[in-house]
């Protein structure tokens, strides 16, 4: 088991003729990602790596019964390809690029309220079930096939974690980057929902960081509804107020909104221990497993 | 990251698009302050054209009755140090008797992902604060981006607000401009504080913000224009970083850090002063760093005198091994001798190519973050210990 995205899933990847389009779909299909159509508006008839190119999401659904799109459209004109692939029925779309302006993503989220389709990202990794398919541009090589289901904002951080279980024969069910933009698709509480109702997942991994209150929301959502053990990791608790961390989403506002002290005391009240580093995460999540 | 407007730009966008501003006319030295000051007519308002807060009680706005004011006023403003930027220009501007001072802004509630029109009766203060001391005094009105505002919500806000009978319809069609503007510019906020109203019940807008979403900046090419004076100032690696195209934030401490990926570079940051050293900044070079950019980050933070040490961490996921190695080796091979110790960590994609191609007489290599960052931390201990 597995949550999103397994051996069945029949990608579509909008922007297939791109530099990092090609080259991501074509590590997707190396780790064994069945990637059965790409999309771009004009290259209709296309081949590329031997996966036929449709102008449209929508030929591409109808033509190869693709249900799942990722997105490596450049960020003027990824707002658009979201709202294509969220027009058809596919089941997910995850949006890869970085930079996509706020407004656009508002009128997404919009959307997103009238549509079946799940979004992940933007400005994400994508998400991966190891020994399965990845979706998206995280690093194959470093999961391994196991238990512990992973969410987090930040790609970086979730390979060092993922490494760190990996090394000590720690695997995982599905690692899903949700994405450092202010406004997104699935949020914690989404992925920990999908991780609860997950058979295989028997621990989670939360890595959050500074900026907004969807940490302290998850936190509220675990102690309600979750009881799958949580090892949780916050990034930026050295970060000054008012200042920009890299994610557009990773900032402590000037009236003290998003601070890392917030967020881990929120955990920590449901019940989460927050890890000083990466490798005390693991050794929560190996104390879990015991 | 958004791109702050000066306050007359800010005024200049407004007023093209129909809110009530006083008279004004920008200044950079104490002669054109006092043309300016007798063609709009005293009593004027002498204000400082840097982007920080709370100008006024910083000293970098004075009120000028007449000539000898406003020469006195230009003399202290311009050229101070406000907060770290430099006053380089002023906006003389028509001082405006009042009778009371309104708030009206618009911004996006990332919580709820959708923008917020907000207005309160408590003008002419620091909204933040009345936000966290009196949250009941500002009305919020959430807006669905799909339709825009509707009139009747610009009316709710203003109405719930409190705002008197006689100005309302006033308030609420600035309210209902500073939306258009905020939605047609990619505004991230648009903001007037205070609001005016006079004597005859007027409305005039005496402070402008207006912040752009620079993710959408190839859409407003107008804008775009004004970003290079709208971004003067501030601090010099801070700009330096800016032309590199890195995110960097400039910090207290000793302990350089370059890494990929804004959550692994905050972490590494924590890390940092959780084995008691302090960090100097924040840098990351991004996905995909080729060795020049690579080389480029390390020359960056070698150039802030405050660092003792450098730590280099890098888990590839899209950035390779082998070319972080290149740039690494590039950097330092061009000194007799290496200015500060570097501590390089690598993982993930070709980390095994990269640690074949790394000049390890020149950098002390360690297999995990943590130790990484242990030894680098020991590192600037030892310089200031000397």
């Amino acid at each position: 088991m597995s949550v999103l995205v397994d051996d069945d899933t029949r990608v579509v990847v909008q922007g297939i003729t791109g530099g990092e389009g090609k080259f991501h779909a074509e590590q997707m299909m190396e780790y064994g990602t069945n990637v059965v159509a790409g999309a771009v508006p004009g290259k209709g008839g296309q081949e590329v790596n031997g996966v036929p190119v449709f102008d449209t999401v929508h030929e591409a659904v109808a033509e190869e019964d693709a249900d799942t799109s990722v997105i490596f459209v450049p960020p003027a004109f990824a707002g658009d390809a979201v709202f294509e692939a969220l027009d058809t029925d596919l089941d997910l779309a995850v949006a890869i690029t970085e930079g996509i302006p706020t407004q656009d993503m508002a009128k997404v989220n919009k959307r997103l309220t009238e549509t079946d389709t799940r979004l992940v990202g933007p400005n994400c990794p994508g998400l991966i079930t190891p020994g399965e398919a990845k979706l998206g541009i995280l690093p194959g090589n470093i999961f391994a096939d196991g238990n512990v289901g992973l969410v987090s904002r930040s790609g970086t951080l979730t390979y060092q974690v993922v490494d760190s279980l990996t090394n000590r024969g720690i695997g995982q069910t599905t690692a899903i980057g949700i994405g450092g933009d202010p406004i997104i698709g699935t949020d914690f509480v989404d992925a920990l929902e999908l991780f609860e109702n997950d058979d295989e997942t028997e621990a989670i991994v939360m890595c959050g960081e500074i900026g907004g209150e969807d940490e302290e929301e998850a936190a509220a959502y675990i102690d309600e509804h979750v009881d799958t053990p949580v090892a949780g990791f916050i990034a930026g608790r050295t970060a000054p107020p008012g200042k920009r961390m890299g994610h557009a989403g990773a900032i402590v506002s000037g009236s003290g909104t998003g601070t890392a002290e917030s967020k881990i005391n929120a955990l920590n009240d449901a019940g989460v221990p927050v890890g000083d580093t990466p490798e005390e995460v693991a050794d929560n999540i190996e104390s879990f497993l015991e | 990251m958004v791109m702050k407007l000066h306050e007359y730009q800010a005024k200049d966008v407004f007023a093209d698009a129909g809110v009530p501003t006083p008279s004004s006319q920008l200044a950079s030295d104490v002669d054109g302050v006092l043309t300016a000051a007798e063609e709009i007519g005293y009593p004027v308002a002498v204000k400082a054209q840097v982007q920080v807060g709370g100008r006024g009680k910083a000293g970098g706005i004075k009120l000028a009755e007449d000539e000898d004011e406003a020469r006195e006023a230009a003399e202290s403003i311009l050229g101070m140090d406000l907060k770290g930027y430099r006053v380089e220009r002023v906006l003389v501007e028509e001082a405006v008797d009042f009778t009371n001072e309104l708030y009206v802004g618009i911004t996006m509630d990332r919580g709820e992902g959708k923008p917020v029109a907000m207005v309160s009766t408590k003008g002419g203060v620091n909204i933040e604060e009345v936000a966290e001391e009196d949250p009941d005094a500002i009305a919020r009105e959430h807006i669905d981006p799909a339709f825009g505002m509707h009139p009747f919500q610009a009316r709710k806000a203003v109405y719930d607000a409190g705002v008197d009978k006689s100005v309302a319809n006033d308030v609420a069609s600035v309210l209902t401009t500073l939306y258009d503007l905020w939605e047609s510019r990619d505004g991230s906020d648009a903001e007037i504080n205070p609001l005016m109203v006079t004597a005859d019940d007027d409305v005039i807008a005496a402070d402008a913000v207006m912040n752009i979403d620079e993710d959408a900046l190839f859409r407003q090419p107008e804008l775009a224009e004004m970003e290079e004076e709208a971004a003067s100032g501030g601090d010099e690696l801070e700009q330096k970083a800016d032309e590199y195209g890195f995110d960097y934030v400039r910090l207290e401490g000793n302990v350089g850090i370059i890494g990929n990926g804004a959550g692994l570079v905050m972490t590494t940051l924590d890390l940092v002063d959780y084995y008691g050293g302090e960090p100097a900044n924040f840098l990351d070079v991004g996905g995909g760093a080729k060795a020049e950019r690579i080389a480029n980050a390390l020359d960056m933070v070698f150039s802030d005198d405050n660092v003792d040490s450098v730590v280099f961490n890098i888990f590839g996921g899209i950035t390779r091994g082998d070319e972080v190695a290149r740039g690494i080796n590039e950097a330092l091979e061009q000194f007799d001798e290496i200015p500060k110790p570097v501590v390089v960590r690598l993982a993930g994609t070709n980390w095994e190519e990269g640690m074949e191609i790394l000049n390890e007489d020149l950098v002390t290599v360690e297999q995990t973050l943590e130790d990484a960052v242990e030894r680098t931390v020991a590192y600037a201990e030892e310089v200031n210990e000397q």
